[in-house]
């Protein structure tokens, strides 16, 4: 049975009402439902689980899918703090830039920002077995991208940036995953623990899928993407803190 | 040039006439501290942690373990451990790691108050023949209540926010899977769920083991977010954010490498053997604010269903920080002593950084009162809590309820030896190796647990009906059913107590 997409205008709506309105939305078979004149609205499908995909209209508050586990969530407009907070699984999709501390701790699924990120971009990303988060961004991102990174993959064209990242502390604390910046990185910009090594073509290979599915998203041509120019960021050690301590 | 070895901090010996050479210590000492040769029982007493796990299997008391057999030329500045400590960095510069809580002798508030009894006047309540109300709930009050009247009928307007119901005002506190093993957890989760109470998760996810005592777990958000999706969240009976830890108030934690076994990994959602490294803030909170974000975030993940509480360390200024926790949408503030236990802290934060519990509490329940919004958070206490005499004391000066660590693991065969962080654990507890994990059986090592809990609680209501009192209610915050002996005044006063006489 093929259900009516929903269409909300959340104009001067309070959160909780709106989340509420989503979750019976999806557990009563809807898959598809747009948010219009979307302001400031935080938590938006916050624990959402199911497939569905919500459009929003606007720019949504903070923690936008935190914690939602499989939903779309295409933004037109920027968004705030920490969107895919803690995310488990699904994408985000922002046609605009967004906040600091984006895909803070996620675990799994995409997001990816078209214009720039803040601070923290990426912070403790983690990854087990098959669960590997992505989050891409169009523009470039402020100091700290990819703090404390367990796992997953950030990737950074910087699309209208020459440099892509001028911002420094990339990768501190980095211990798992990896980061992919566009051009080079100039070796000061790199964070405690974070080590540059060279692009290569398997690595190419690996990543072209998210660089083509980041182009799709944003109609962009990703022929001027696949190539070998980019730099790629890893922990130096698993164990950053191994040496650190001494027993009593 | 070489510094040598230090002394001895433990010397084993065996009582020969009366060892039978059953093997037991030799089986049952994880740190290597007996082995056989020639069929003779030799002892490397310096490996020995004093955790005590061959003594209470030797069937013949042949072991003797003496505690710094050495002299040094006695200083009352520089003791053994200070000079000691000195040695050790100066051998590796690093950090020196300490497991359990504080061990250095600060004075303890616990036992500089006294409780009262009823005397005469009025007369005390014999809980063998009167209820005693020891029933808690832990979560916002409303500050008023409105009803609606229509024929007759009188029904309740206010929304009640949901709050968590304890039969007895002591739960269990959080140490988490990787920290302890599942055998330790899972026997604290059939503890609880036996004595109608709740034991926290700690930063670690949710073992499948322990889902059939879901219900009475309270689970964990921290810095590091490990193993935290929204089928953990929606699986605790309630939800805490983890900001600081009495035993190392302002840093993260690492969980090392060591002990992120293939179980540990899938429960925490990192890779096999990666350190597990909780960062020292939570990167999306900077402020006061972003924590009411984070609340509320969690409260509209799971449906505004469940309470969510922040635990801090107890830091000086931890009064007005609770006051702000108590208008960012939380239920219940922990508060987490310096006192408090650990598997891991540096020994200079463990030792040196935070305030005692009893501080704290009286402080916090003294500012939230102050400002007229102590119903919008109960007080969950912790850190050092030793009997059933400190929960009394706990209660009397402001806390709903309890939380107790190392107590509930002394249940399960903890001797406080303090090597938590070697994974080494003889008594199965904080280890992940299976050899060692076995040596608990959790069905009996929860009817401990619960014991300990049954005790207390029935200590509890000794206490209160020598007090002339007959419900929790009246003993929370009652600091006139407290005297100090021989505080001095400023403490009396943070307290809000007279001294004994008074």
């Amino acid at each position: 049975m093929q259900v009516e997409p929903l269409v909300i205008d959340v104009k001067g709506m309070h959160y909780t009402p709106l989340n509420k309105q989503i979750r019976a939305a999806v557990a009563s078979g809807v898959r598809e439902i747009v948010l219009n004149n979307v302001l400031g609205q935080r938590f938006i499908a916050n624990g959402l689980r199911g497939d569905v995909r919500i459009t929003v209209n606007g720019v949504p508050g903070g923690d936008l899918g935190m914690f939602m586990s499989g939903p779309e969530c295409e933004v037109f407009g920027d968004a705030e703090h920490a969107p895919g907070n803690t995310m488990d699984s699904g994408t985000l999709v922002i046609h605009g830039s967004a906040g600091d501390a984006v895909a803070h701790s996620m675990r799994g699924g995409s997001v990816f920002v078209k214009g720039n990120i803040g601070y923290r971009g990426g912070i403790h990303m983690k990854e087990y077995e098959d669960k590997r988060p992505i989050l891409a961004i169009g523009g470039t991102s402020h100091a700290f991208l990819g703090e404390y990174m367990a796992g997953g993959l950030i990737l950074v064209l910087g699309i209208g940036h020459d440099p892509a990242v001028r911002d420094r502390g990339i990768g501190s604390g980095i211990h798992g995953g990896e980061i992919v910046i566009r051009g080079d990185v100039s070796e000061r910009l790199l964070g405690v623990g974070a080590m540059k090594v060279e692009f290569t073509e398997e690595d190419l290979e690996r990543i072209s899928p998210v660089i083509k599915e980041f182009c799709e998203r944003f109609d962009l041509d990703p022929s001027k993407f696949l190539d070998t120019h980019y730099c790629r960021i890893v922990p130096s050690s698993s164990r950053p803190f191994a040496g650190k301590y001494t027993w009593e | 040039m070489t510094l040598g070895s230090v002394p001895l901090k433990y010397r084993i010996s065996i009582d020969r006439d009366q060892c039978m050479k059953c093997m037991r210590c030799v089986d049952n000492c994880s740190y290597g501290v007996y082995r056989i040769e020639d069929d003779k029982i030799l002892i490397d007493s310096r490996k020995c942690t004093a955790c005590h796990r061959c003594l209470s299997m030797c069937p013949r008391d042949a072991i003797m373990l003496q505690e710094r057999p050495v002299d040094y030329r006695s200083h009352p500045l520089w003791t053994a451990e200070a000079r000691e400590d000195v040695i050790n960095q100066s051998r590796t510069g690093k950090i020196i790691l300490a497991g359990m809580g504080n061990a250095v002798d600060y004075p303890i508030i616990f036992d500089r108050l006294v409780l009262d009894a009823c005397q005469v006047t009025n007369p005390s309540i014999d809980p063998l023949r009167e209820p005693m109300e020891l029933r808690t709930y832990i979560g916002k009050k409303p500050s008023r209540l409105e009803f609606t009247k229509s024929n007759g009928d009188i029904d309740l307007k206010t929304n009640l926010t949901p709050n968590l119901k304890l039969d007895t005002p002591l739960m269990i506190g959080h140490m988490s899977y990787g920290a302890i093993s599942l055998n330790a957890q899972l026997s604290l989760a059939k503890a609880v769920a036996e004595t109608g109470t709740f034991m926290g998760t700690g930063e670690g996810g949710m073992h499948e083991a322990i889902y059939p005592y879901q219900d009475h777990t309270i689970v964990q958000i921290a810095s590091g977010r490990f193993g935290v999706d929204i089928n953990y969240l929606e699986r605790g009976a309630a939800i805490e954010i983890k900001v600081g830890q009495g035993a190392k108030p302002g840093i993260g934690g690492h969980l090392p490498g060591e002990k992120v076994c293939s179980d540990v990994s899938c429960t925490r959602m990192i890779p096999l053997g990666s350190d597990a490294i909780s960062p020292a803030p939570h990167h999306d909170i900077y402020s006061i604010e972003d924590l009411a974000q984070l609340v509320r975030s969690l409260k509209e993940a799971t449906n505004w269903e469940k309470p969510v509480f922040v635990k801090i360390a107890a830091v000086h200024n931890v009064a007005a920080i609770a006051a702000g926790i108590a208008r960012s949408s939380a239920d219940a503030v922990v508060i987490d002593g310096f006192r408090g236990g650990t598997g891991a802290a540096p020994k200079v934060f463990r030792d040196n950084v935070g305030i005692p519990i009893e501080a704290a509490i009286s402080a916090v329940d003294e500012k939230l009162n102050d400002q007229g919004i102590r119903n919008e958070v109960s007080i969950i206490a912790s850190g050092g809590i030793r009997n059933s005499g400190d929960l009394a004391k706990s209660i009397a000066l402001g806390a709903d309820a309890v939380y107790i660590g190392t107590a509930s693991l002394i249940a399960l065969g903890c001797r406080v030896c303090g090597n938590c962080y070697r994974g080494l654990c003889p008594w199965g507890i904080a280890t992940q190796k299976p050899e060692l994990v076995g040596r608990i059986d959790p069905e009996i090592g929860s009817q401990n647990v619960a014991n300990l809990i049954r005790a207390w609680t029935l200590e509890l209501s000794e206490l209160m009906g020598a007090a002339g009192l007959n419900s929790i209610e009246s003993l929370r915050g009652n600091r006139e059913r407290l005297r100090g002996y021989m505080l001095d005044e400023g403490l009396l006063d943070v307290l809000k107590v007279k001294s004994v006489g008074a």
